[in-house]
């Protein structure tokens, strides 16, 4: 996995709640089998219309944005199905971290295992890093993971909280199944002892 | 000892190892596989040189993509790509030697419909698999959840999950329901009073005397959607009729180890003075038969009711609502049940169980549909032959229905079972996102019933009407 240790970047504004993993990623495209390539069709519904033609004031589509680094989003960003193209595409295109107030479980672990690093922040914080990703390329964010902060155009400094395991694991680049196949032994135990346990299963 | 939550009892039965930071490996009991959120997880297996660590304890399926049209032994009812996935799942069941349920099995059908029917899914188990919607078989008393890709593989890898625990939240469904109520009713309610976040961090556990009066069926209807709510998984006790469903089932266990099963799916309750970190409390008698207005679950009001505006909500909603009127077409103060609907959908893992045909055939009975087009697709192919078995299926086509072959068809859409832009769809499935069932099509989550009242007036009803 890719590591994430910081960036510095264009933030681009989403102010929209409930951003489904459907809108960030149809469904006509989840028919792949594999993961890349999906940042060309991120946000397809939203982005282009019927033709394929860009739609204009879609926000990745304005000079200012289109290679924006972060995204700032409304609230729950990621909710729907567990769908990690939605990660995959973000990423393909060139997003590694996104900002908001909360995020749906399913797509929030997923972020994790693919280098992305997903912030929540309280609303007034939101707003704040939101007002700022509005001003456009100028106003590039700075995101810190291991001091665990986000710093404004302004030089506006605030911290977010991270799980520790999953802070260690993306500043590493860590792959979780090797960590896991390490404790090997805990499973075959733990398979012994069930097997006694609830040998129905 | 202290007290716990059924939801405390089953994860403290799985840790396989826990780390310092309460990190824990979760043990995966039962891994349901199908063929959208797999192929890049066994491709990851087949570079790393993995085999998967317990295929007994894996079951695939294909879904999502297989077409729901009789023709469909034909390969070129489906698209290239489609195939190519579904042919991937073949080749990969194969390869790993996982149980699998081919397109050709009368057993195929919706992963979270095969998982039960078959006897996979059993209380006190974890279950996961690549799809938000696994959330279905808590109804078991099963703590079961989606997960991503890399999970997938992590699962298939290890067979367990790297997790922390959740916080527990109680849904209490007290009294009885109304006539007319339904499971999906309640499910919709709930999300609608707290809202799509309001479950994030949580697992829920539903229960009180309405929740107990459902069938296990209407119980799967209820879990199914605990994802809506943001929850990590949706929970219910099981209890005689969970016992009930899953003796005999194929995979369920027999004899002495059916004993000893029971005994200990006895013992899975919450205790009385467990602790709740959330607890909710909703009155079954004020629930009404709903519909959802938006393009979020949680935009559910009363069928009784008249489209919302913008104004009527608050901070980031008020936009998204506005947003939602847009695309839906809709203006504030019009009656619900004036809405007229163009297509009619029943099935999906939400509402493709025998009881969810029979509710919807109770009210069809000798009419004929007045929309365009109106559609059954039973969750799988046992729910179908039932369904023709007692009559159902003949209900529905004399009513105006196609009667399909199983799948998840236009609940997502991703086969060739979709709206068009700007059809309007009473549907039973799950979501109503923009684009869900077809780029621009709009989605009236309902209850079987309601849809086939809908598909009977042409409009959004209220089935007490036709009761």
């Amino acid at each position: 996995m890719d590591k994430f240790t910081t960036l510095t970047g264009i933030a681009a504004p989403m102010p929209l709640v409930n951003i489904d993993t459907d809108m960030i990623i149809p469904k006509q495209f989840l028919k792949t089998i594999k993961r890349s390539g999906l940042g060309a069709n991120l946000f397809d519904e939203m982005r282009f219309d019927r033709q394929g033609n860009e739609v204009p004031d879609f926000v990745l589509n304005q000079e200012a944005y289109r290679s924006a680094e972060i995204l700032v989003a409304g609230d729950n960003f990621g909710c729907g199905s567990s769908r990690e193209h939605a990660p995959w595409a973000i990423k393909d295109f060139g997003i590694r971290c996104v900002i908001s107030t909360s995020f749906a479980d399913i797509f929030y672990n997923n972020c994790f295992k693919n280098g992305i690093l997903p912030i929540a922040l309280p609303k007034e914080v939101v707003d704040v890093l939101m007002t700022d990703a509005e001003k456009g390329a100028n106003a590039r964010m700075t995101v810190d993971l291991e001091s665990q902060t986000v710093t404004t155009s302004d030089g506006e400094v605030f911290s977010f909280e991270v799980d520790a395991f999953k802070k260690h694991c993306l500043l590493e680049g860590l792959d979780d199944i090797g960590l896991t196949m390490a404790k090997a032994d805990s499973i075959k135990s733990f398979e012994a002892q069930a097997a006694q346990a609830r040998p129905w299963v | 000892m202290s007290p716990k939550t059924l939801y405390d009892k089953i994860w403290d039965a799985h840790v396989a190892h826990e780390a310092e930071d309460g990190t824990c490996l979760l043990y995966i009991d039962r891994h349901l596989v199908h063929e959208v959120t797999s192929p890049q997880a066994f491709e990851g297996l087949r570079m790393a040189g993995r085999p998967v660590h317990a295929p007994d304890k894996t079951i695939a399926v294909p879904d999502h993509n297989v077409p729901t049209t009789l023709d469909r032994a034909n390969a070129a009812t489906m698209t290239e790509d489609s195939r190519v996935q579904v042919a991937a799942l073949d080749k990969n069941a194969k390869d790993f030697g996982i149980h699998y349920y081919p397109v050709s099995d009368i057993r195929q059908g919706i992963v979270h419909i095969v998982g039960p029917e078959q006897g996979w899914t059993l209380p006190g188990m974890t279950v996961v698999c690549g799809d938000s919607h696994t959330a279905t078989h808590g109804a078991f008393g099963a703590l079961a959840h989606g997960i991503g890709t890399s999970e997938v593989e992590h699962v298939l890898a290890t067979q367990t999950l790297i997790q922390k625990k959740s916080k527990n939240m109680k849904v209490e469904i007290t009294g009885k329901l109304r006539p007319g109520v339904t499971a999906k009713d309640i499910t919709l309610s709930v999300i609608g009073k707290t809202g799509t976040a309001g479950g994030t961090g949580y697992v829920i556990e539903y229960c009180g005397e309405a929740i107990r009066d459902l069938s296990m069926e209407g119980r799967m209807t209820v879990c199914n959607m605990a994802i809506e709510g943001g929850a990590r998984a949706g929970l219910i006790a099981p209890d005689e009729k969970t016992f009930e469903y899953c003796k005999g089932r194929p995979h369920a266990p027999k004899g002495a180890q059916w004993e000893a099963a029971e005994a200990w799916w006895k013992t899975l309750y919450s205790d009385d003075d467990a602790h709740w970190d959330e607890v909710i409390t909703i009155v079954g008698e004020d629930i009404a038969p709903v519909v959802t207005w938006g393009t979020s679950p949680e935009d559910v009001l009363p069928i009784t009711a008249t489209v919302p505006s913008a104004d009527d909500f608050e901070g980031g909603k008020v936009g998204a609502a506005q947003r939602s009127l847009d695309y839906m077409g809709l203006t504030p103060g019009t009656p619900l049940s004036d809405i007229e609907i163009d297509t009619v959908f029943i099935g999906s893992c939400t509402n493709g169980r025998i009881e969810d045909l029979r509710a919807a055939a109770e009210v069809l009975k000798g009419k004929k549909i007045k929309v365009k087009r109106a559609m059954v697709v039973p969750g799988s192919g046992l729910v179908r032959a039932q369904a023709e078995e007692e009559g159902l299926a003949d209900i529905f086509k004399e009513a105006g229905f196609e009667w399909r072959l199983a799948g998840c068809s236009m609940c997502l859409a991703m086969n060739p079972d979709q709206l068009s832009e700007g059809e309007r769809c009473a549907s039973t499935s799950n979501r109503n996102f923009e684009g869900r069932q077809g780029y621009k099509g709009r989605t009236h989550l309902v209850s079987p019933g309601m849809a086939a009242a809908a598909a009977i007036t042409g409009k959004l009803t209220d089935v007490r009407e036709l009761m």
